[in-house]
């Protein structure tokens, strides 16, 4: 790591959370989350959350429900707001604080893939992809057909709708849907990820399609991943981190936190004595 | 194997067969009506109707023959222009009370608009003739289009509420999460979700527009001479029915029977229209 790279890890890393800017550890961080906290009203659903996530990983966060791991995903990209939640803290993208720009601005760096494949029920195939891009103001047909093509193909499902892309985005099956949704996200290219348990409706073989597919998406995307299933995390993520009430317990590799975890707490959960 | 009923089993049960046979009695008696209305008015409506009724004007007093060419015309500017007027208005409040009404404000207007839906016609006719008659002068198309918006506003405000918030949460959330403001997700994913539902709203709301006479009686007036200026009084099927209807000329009657067909028949061609133009062109599985 060259000395520049360093001390710009440094300078925006956070120094209480220094796991990913050790030396050896050549993965700057695209996002830093400092003293989070998120309320629902007065409840308060994430309490002093300080995380870095690194550049081009996959991050998974687990822990029983109700810990808060969907509203920390939704913080990353301002999605917390739009059930009336509040939050106070930092999350720096790049060293800029995402709480100083315009939530539109920051959900076109950061997407998101819900746990629900949710493609719009009016609108064929190519119009889901082309979507976030249409609204946009791009209205170039050739444009707009490369760029469908390119995030069909990365999001694995070019090969099955290539030939009934006028279609309806609904009349997929829900693996393919979820594709789908995946390929939309990727459209509007962001640099961010961000998938809320995105297999857990879906069965075991469009679950290892979803699984191969992040493992993919990690060369051109950085991925914070919301999964209930702890085999998942252990094969699709490089870090996990473990929440539970609200609190970041422990976050490590994911191979270290799941052989030798750090905290009784993360212990207990992954070997299924709670939660 | 029969089990014995006790007399407590059969008592039950024919209760259940007594409560059956009303329900399903009264919802015959539902719809008899309607085909009342529909057998009169074909049946009597149907003689009296010819080419002449569409294409020519009503015949003075004592004359027979003749039709209705400017009450139709007039029926549909009336309609045309109560639209202009209400259903940007009331699509505009629907998406207001759904997107941003939890708020003491929102529940006003959803309470007042309900009252206004409940307001008699004929009070909205005078409240048009106060608003446009008397500082206009005369009377005019205008004013029965604003009364006639007025009292669509309330259904189709309601419908578009109902309707958008009918749209499941995840689509708004997709969009907003491809960094779409929210005015662009309302008007390019929400609203297209909802339109088979706001449609079949603004639907209501010109059936009914298009069958009020009362609140036209002192605002358009009704007028026997061709006009389609909005300016001045314009004729309409409704009034020419209640007109011809009163009227002790049989062949003024039989007219009336005709233009009441048309306007039922014209009431229901809309439905139909509409609902294959905005038949969902994707259907979830």
């Amino acid at each position: 790591m060259s000395n520049a790279e360093e001390s710009r890890v440094r300078v925006i890393g956070d120094p209480s959370a220094r796991l990913f800017s050790r030396p050896g550890n050549r993965t700057p961080a695209k996002i830093v989350v400092k003293d989070l906290n998120a309320f629902f009203g007065k409840t308060q659903a994430l309490k002093n959350i300080s995380i870095d996530i690194p550049s081009h990983q996959v991050v998974a966060i687990i822990g029983p429900s109700g810990c808060g791991k969907s509203t920390f995903l939704r913080c990353l990209n301002r999605m917390h707001e739009v059930g009336g939640g509040t939050m106070s803290g930092s999350i720096l993208l790049e060293g800029e604080n995402i709480f100083q720009y315009d939530p539109v601005l920051v959900r076109r760096r950061i997407g998101m893939v819900f746990q629900k494949a949710n493609p719009f029920p009016t609108m064929s195939i190519f119009d889901n992809v082309a979507a976030g891009l249409r609204f946009n103001g791009l209205s170039n047909r050739k444009k707009l057909a490369a760029i469908v093509e390119r995030c069909l193909r990365r999001a694995a499902l070019w090969d099955e709708v290539k030939d009934s892309l006028g279609k309806s985005g609904v009349s997929l099956s829900g693996g393919q849907q979820q594709r789908l949704c995946i390929a939309r996200t990727l459209a509007v290219d962001p640099e961010v990820v961000l998938m809320d348990e995105p297999a857990s409706a879906l069965d075991p073989i469009a679950t290892a399609k979803i699984e191969e597919l992040i493992f993919e998406l990690k060369q051109n995307y950085t991925i914070v991943i919301v999964t209930h299933n702890m085999q998942q995390a252990a094969r699709v993520s490089d870090f996990t981190a473990f929440f539970y009430l609200g609190e970041l317990i422990e976050l490590n590799a994911t191979k270290a936190l799941f052989t030798t975890p750090a905290k009784k707490q993360t212990e207990d959960y992954i070997t299924g004595r709670f939660g | 194997m029969t089990p014995k009923l006790s007399r407590y089993d059969l008592w039950r049960k024919s209760k259940n067969a007594l409560m059956t046979f009303l329900s399903i009695l009264s919802g015959m008696l539902v719809i008899l009506p309607l085909f009342m209305i529909f057998y009169y008015t074909i049946s009597q409506g149907i003689g009296a109707l010819n080419l002449d009724f569409f294409i020519r004007m009503p015949k003075p007093v004592g004359e027979p023959g003749g039709g209705m060419a400017n009450a139709l015309v007039g029926t549909a500017i009336l309609i045309g222009l109560g639209s202009a007027f209400g259903l940007p208005i009331g699509i505009f409040a629907g998406i207001y009370l759904a997107d941003y009404g939890s708020n003491p404000f929102g529940s006003a207007v959803r309470f007042l608009t309900d009252v206004l839906s409940g307001i008699p016609s004929i009070v909205v006719g005078v409240v048009a003739y106060l608003l446009v008659v008397l500082p206009m002068g005369h009377f005019s198309a205008l004013a029965g289009g604003v009364a006639i918006g007025l009292l669509m506003i309330p259904t189709v405000t309601r419908t578009t509420e109902e309707m958008i918030r009918l749209v499941p949460h995840s689509y708004r959330e997709a969009a907003l999460a491809l960094g779409v403001p929210i005015w662009k997700t309302t008007l390019r994913v929400i609203l297209p979700t909802a339109l088979k539902g706001i449609t079949t709203g603004i639907l209501l709301a010109l059936a009914r527009a298009a069958g009020e006479t009362a609140p036209l009686l002192f605002t358009a007036l009704g007028n026997r001479f061709w006009s389609t200026a909005i300016g001045q009084p314009i004729a309409s099927l409704t009034v020419f029915i209640y007109d011809y209807a009163r009227a002790p000329f049989t062949d003024w009657n039989r007219q009336a029977w005709a233009a009441a067909f048309v306007l039922i028949t014209l009431i229901f061609l809309l439905n139909v229209v509409f609902r294959i133009v905005t038949r969902q062109r994707y259907v979830e599985r």
